[in-house]
């Protein structure tokens, strides 16, 4: 385990939630309201200068439903650390860390966007791969792969995709191919679509 | 003292008059010149690239002369993915292109979103856009791609030149 995990717990009693090692890799998941002061020491005391990537999990039928994972990096040292911190359902709002780290403005943006955590105190809490107007977070668990349909006049729209005739997802099972590649078999098959084809 | 040259304006009509359809003579010339837009959104772009390189030469066909600018385009080639986002400038595009104009639908994601039955990808050009010609593979070779466009310029061939030619099509 990285020695910063358990520095972190000696600084910041209570805030730590927990330590983890998974195959060298230190996870340390902190408390919410400890997120910007943990973030800050990180950066200023433990040297982790860099921040690699942040993005947001959906523990989909669990509480704390939004967990944002940070990766940290620190460049004199050549060590990593994982920084993580979980909101409820019904209230996905976290601090910002882009103060801390400028880098974190389009990650917290696009976690914004895909997963619809509102990053409190953000200079510019805008959509990043959608466009402005599109109702929808469409990488929680519960929005379905085919999408819905939407539209802003003008700008966008969406409509349902087809899902019959391919696999199109796959599930992580062992079982067969029938089972980890679903093809849609309880959805009636589409009716073929009437296009001119030119004679040759 | 007159000398007469083989390069001049010859005023006897033997080999100089070519009697034809208006119909054809306007097919012709549109057919053989149409100048792309090269509405290039993902791996189908490069293969694009490639069919106007040396080595398979678009311009054999007439269609070498790529116009980034839609109001000198003849031929929108969709080349791609298109996205949801992306949807509408295709169609904004394709409405300031000067009429006549036809549009290929090149490879499987511009032809059908392909692969990506997804929340994010328009499933077909076709669902904004009048498309002549659809080419599969994912992406096309670029000998597919020459394919589609002597199969417009067949296609070209047997329209009324003089008619209205603004595309209509049903929606789907």
């Amino acid at each position: 385990m990285d020695p910063a995990a358990n520095t972190l717990d000696e600084k910041f009693p209570g805030a730590v939630l927990e330590k983890k090692e998974f195959r060298g890799e230190t996870s340390v998941s902190v408390r919410l309201d400890a997120v910007r002061d943990i973030a800050r020491f990180c950066r200023d005391t433990l040297g982790f200068d860099y921040l690699l990537d942040l993005t947001s999990i959906d523990h989909f039928g669990s509480e704390p439903r939004w967990e944002v994972a940070c990766e940290l990096y620190s460049m004199s040292e050549g060590r990593h650390l994982r920084l993580k911190y979980s909101m409820n359902e019904n209230e996905p709002e976290a601090p910002t860390l882009t103060d801390i780290w400028p880098a974190a403005d389009w990650h917290e943006r696009e976690a914004y966007d895909m997963m619809g955590i509102r990053f409190k105190g953000h200079p510019d809490l805008r959509r990043i791969l959608m466009w402005d107007g599109y109702p929808h977070y469409p990488l929680r668990k519960d929005f379905p792969l085919e999408g819905l349909p939407t539209d802003v006049p003008q700008v966008a729209f969406t409509s349902v995709a087809p899902l019959q005739g391919g696999p199109f997802v796959t599930a992580p099972t062992d079982g067969t191919t029938q089972v980890r590649e679903p093809r849609a078999h309880h959805l009636p098959p589409l009716p073929p679509k009437e296009k001119f084809i030119a004679e040759p | 003292m007159s000398v007469t040259s083989p390069l001049a304006y010859d005023s006897k009509v033997e080999g100089n008059v070519i009697f034809t359809r208006l119909d054809a003579a306007i097919n012709w010339m549109r057919g053989n010149s149409l100048w792309p837009m090269p509405m290039g959104l993902a791996c189908c772009a490069i293969e694009l690239m490639a069919a106007s390189s040396a080595r398979f030469d678009i311009s054999r066909f007439g269609a070498e002369v790529m116009r980034f600018s839609p109001r000198q385009s003849d031929v929108m080639i969709v080349a791609g993915t298109v996205t949801y986002k992306m949807a509408y400038a295709v169609k904004r595009i394709w409405d300031q292109m000067p009429e006549p104009k036809w549009c290929i639908a090149m490879g499987a994601c511009a032809s059908s979103g392909g692969m990506y039955r997804s929340y994010a990808v328009l499933q077909g050009i076709d669902q904004l856009l009048p498309v002549d010609v659809y080419i599969s593979g994912c992406p096309p070779r670029p000998e597919a791609l020459l394919d589609g466009l002597m199969k417009l310029q067949h296609k070209i061939m047997g329209e009324h030149a003089l008619a209205d030619q603004h595309k209509q099509y049903a929606e789907a």
